[in-house]
């Protein structure tokens, strides 16, 4: 950013794809791309991207969430903005890996650095671009799960209702206690599967009650659980990214299908 | 008491198959978290005096030495007697010695958790010394032999129907036709047979939400009143307090005060805040004969200059555990010991040890909800995560686990390799996932599809994709 004559107008944005949209949902990872650039970005997907190093951080692991973390530094920091699509790994990217290198003195600074660029899809869109509206169109009724590290962490609440407000066609009911946990968790939801299981019929309870036919939320792992769930009990309610709505591209089937 | 937190898991087995428990978790939101909000929203600086409260006691904590001498020196000018405890036992020794300086038969006991830490009920009762324990919710539960199940709530875990059937099964001297449909009527009914008790007590012991430097006082919040009657009407009071209440001003008290009431139970303050300073004086209408304080450390001060020295903050609200989506799954008795919720969570590791007590920060989602309720900021899962870090470091967690963890990091530190078994992984899911796009069952997922479906892939990964269309950029910085 210090030779700003010789830098194209438009802002340069890695997509961090994270390692659940990469593996199981690219539609989303597509959406995003088709939303950045629609709001003047240009963007590229570094090659080098793995996995934020979640599993291992919160298994206790920092050796190898260090690694993980100077990979991702070193594959994005030249880039003027970083966006996720999800904000749990945002949050980690933003938040935790300059608690993880902090004291180093190679690493700190540009962890520093590197967190500034940070930011999850939805807020990036509204409060960094200034979106305050998509062109897509909907006939339904959907409902919006806050998950919990965006929520929380990021400060992404207003931003993808913003969003889905000016969808044409789109009305947005709210599910009692959207800003609970939907007992994911990362690896909590297979180290305790009973109490994960509790958690999520919870919500599923919530998001039937509420009369919603899409359920939608900015974390994959949030909504792999749900919809997980959502098809075992047999519900309707079909399920998917805040991003494929918001970009339109809602021909791939829902996750884990229809009911 | 007994320590099952290592058996976590199966503690919560049997408190998700227990419908009393579920149906007594279910008033939790009503009770606690609604409340909570709403007196919060009434007052505007409310984030401010977390802030406020968060540097008070930072302030002690990191002066801690200083305002405990301070202390001891104002209890004794006003007639107290200060005892030091680096342990339970020493603890447990200390009171029985007080109590049998006055051949003391029952101690009425206003509520303490740090009395649980250290087992005095049991304690006492082995020594021939009859405890009392006179908040509502306690003495319910020692009625039926339990152990709280919640920091401020001790009873949150029962049904109003559950304590009408202990009253009459152990209120025998009472008439079976009276009635006790309401709350009231249990209330009433508790502090009619709890009067007798007050004036049968030599001892009463009271637990302490502060201890003032500056005037030697210490402070407890009630809502019945028990704790008033428990430390003027015997002989001897008898305050137990860790050495983290600590506070250098009655003005710092009064900050947490006011962030305290409304994180616990959303009222501005508790009906009673009683403050005690030494024994009775002369002219004095009421109060004990002999002021004692039991100053306990038991593994607080090996908390000091750690990652877990925030701990220490704590005020003992209840808000982490009201707002835990883990804790309304299972209550409070299956983190198997005194401190349940997220706050046990980070505790419980410290003063029993991270090889008992390490399920406990395990089993947290990390949704944050807990920090973002505490009124003295303390970042819980943070230090859940410094809890596992400690294990992973020890080799404490199982074996599979480990090396799951290490075969899938040794592949992720490797973007080329990565790709590749992604590739693999994801074609071969997507092939087996037919056209239902989910998995009922899925090898080495039986956690995960026991109770739900696992979602299949679509057909290629991303970053295949992405080559493909020429988007993946290969290089570092241009």
């Amino acid at each position: 950013m210090n030779d700003r004559a010789s830098k194209p107008a438009a802002p340069r944005v890695g997509l961090f794809v994270t390692c659940l949209v990469d593996l199981f949902r690219p539609t989303v990872g597509f959406a995003a791309i088709k939303l950045l650039e629609e709001a003047g970005c240009v963007v590229e997907v570094p090659l080098a991207q793995t996995c934020c190093g979640q599993p291992a951080y919160n298994s206790g692991d920092r050796a190898d969430t260090r690694a993980m973390a100077e990979n991702t530094i070193q594959a994005f920091e030249h880039f003027d903005f970083v966006v996720a699509p999800s904000g749990s790994c945002a949050g980690m990217l933003k938040l935790h890996y300059p608690d993880l290198l902090k004291g180093d003195a190679g690493w700190e600074a540009r962890a520093l650095a590197f967190s500034d660029k940070v930011h999850e899809l939805t807020s990036f869109l509204v409060d960094v671009c200034g979106l305050t509206g998509v062109a897509a169109t909907l006939g339904d009724t959907v409902t919006y799960h806050d998950s919990c590290s965006g929520l929380r962490e990021l400060g992404v609440r207003a931003q993808p209702r913003r969003l889905l407000a000016s969808i044409e066609g789109v009305r947005l009911v709210e599910m009692r206690e959207a800003d609970v946990c939907c007992g994911f968790g990362g690896t909590f939801c297979v180290k305790y599967p009973d109490i994960s299981n509790a958690i999520v019929t919870k919500k599923t309870e919530a998001i039937d009650a509420s009369g919603a036919k899409t359920l939608l939320a900015g974390d994959l792992g949030c909504l792999m659980n749900m919809a997980g769930k959502l098809r075992r009990q047999g519900s309707k309610v079909e399920v998917r990214h805040v991003a494929e709505v918001l970009a339109g591209m809602t021909d791939t089937p829902p996750i884990a299908g229809r009911g | 008491m007994e320590i099952t937190s290592p058996a976590f898991k199966q503690n919560s087995a049997a408190a998700l198959a227990d419908g009393q428990l579920q149906k007594a978790l279910g008033n939790v939101r009503a009770g606690f978290i609604d409340k909570r909000r709403k007196a919060i929203d009434a007052l505007p600086e409310f984030e401010q005096l977390r802030d406020n409260a968060r540097d008070i006691k930072d302030h002690a904590l990191a002066h801690l030495d200083l305002y405990l001498e301070a202390y001891e020196a104002k209890v004794l000018a006003s007639g107290g007697k200060v005892h030091w405890a680096e342990s339970a036992e020493d603890a447990r020794r200390i009171v029985i010695d007080i109590c049998k300086s006055v051949n003391a038969r029952t101690v009425t006991k206003g509520k303490s958790m740090i009395t649980e830490e250290i087992g005095l009920n049991d304690f006492l009762s082995e020594n021939g010394v009859r405890p009392v324990e006179t908040d509502l919710g306690e003495y319910i539960i020692q009625l039926r032999n339990e152990h709280p199940s919640h920091i401020i709530a001790p009873a949150v875990h029962l049904n109003k129907e559950q304590v009408e059937a202990d009253f009459r099964r152990v209120h025998t001297h009472l008439p079976d036709t009276r009635s006790l449909e309401e709350p009231e009527a249990l209330l009433d009914e508790a502090r009619t047979v709890l009067r007798e008790e007050y004036f049968r007590a030599d001892v009463g012991i009271t637990g302490a939400n502060f201890l003032v430097a500056e005037t030697g006082s210490s402070i407890i919040v009630t809502n019945e009143g028990n704790g008033d009657m428990t430390q003027i009407l015997p002989r001897i009071h008898v305050v137990m307090a860790s050495i983290e209440k600590i506070v250098p001003t009655l003005e710092d008290a009064a900050q947490i005060l006011r962030v305290l009431a409304r994180s616990a139970t959303g009222q501005e303050m508790s009906v009673y805040t009683t403050l005690s300073t030494g024994p009775r004086r002369a002219g004095d209408p009421d109060g004990p004969e002999e002021y004692h304080v039991v100053l306990l450390d038991n593994g607080r001060s090996a908390m000091l200059g750690t990652e877990f020295q925030d701990m220490l903050r704590c005020i003992r609200c209840g808000a982490c555990m009201n707002h835990c989506p883990v804790y309304h799954a299972v209550g409070g008795h299956a983190y198997g010991w005194v401190y349940p919720g997220p706050m046990g969570a980070v505790l419980t590791p410290s003063l029993i040890g991270v090889d008992k007590g390490g399920q406990l920060p395990n089993a947290s989602t990390f949704c944050g909800r807990c920090e973002s309720v505490c009124p003295m900021h303390i970042p819980l899962p943070k230090m859940m995560r410094h809890w596992r870090e400690r294990e992973f470091e020890r080799g404490l967690n199982p074996a599979t686990q480990r090396y799951g963890l290490k075969l899938w990091a040794f592949v992720a530190r490797r973007p080329a390799l990565y790709r590749l078994a992604t590739s693999l992984t994801v074609r071969a899911l997507a092939l087996f996932g037919g056209r239902r796009h989910r998995f009922r069952a899925l090898p080495l997922a039986g956690g995960w599809t026991k109770y739900r479906d696992f979602p299949a892939p679509e057909a290629r990964t991303f970053m295949q994709l992405a080559k493909e269309k020429g988007l993946a950029a290969k290089g570092r910085a241009p």
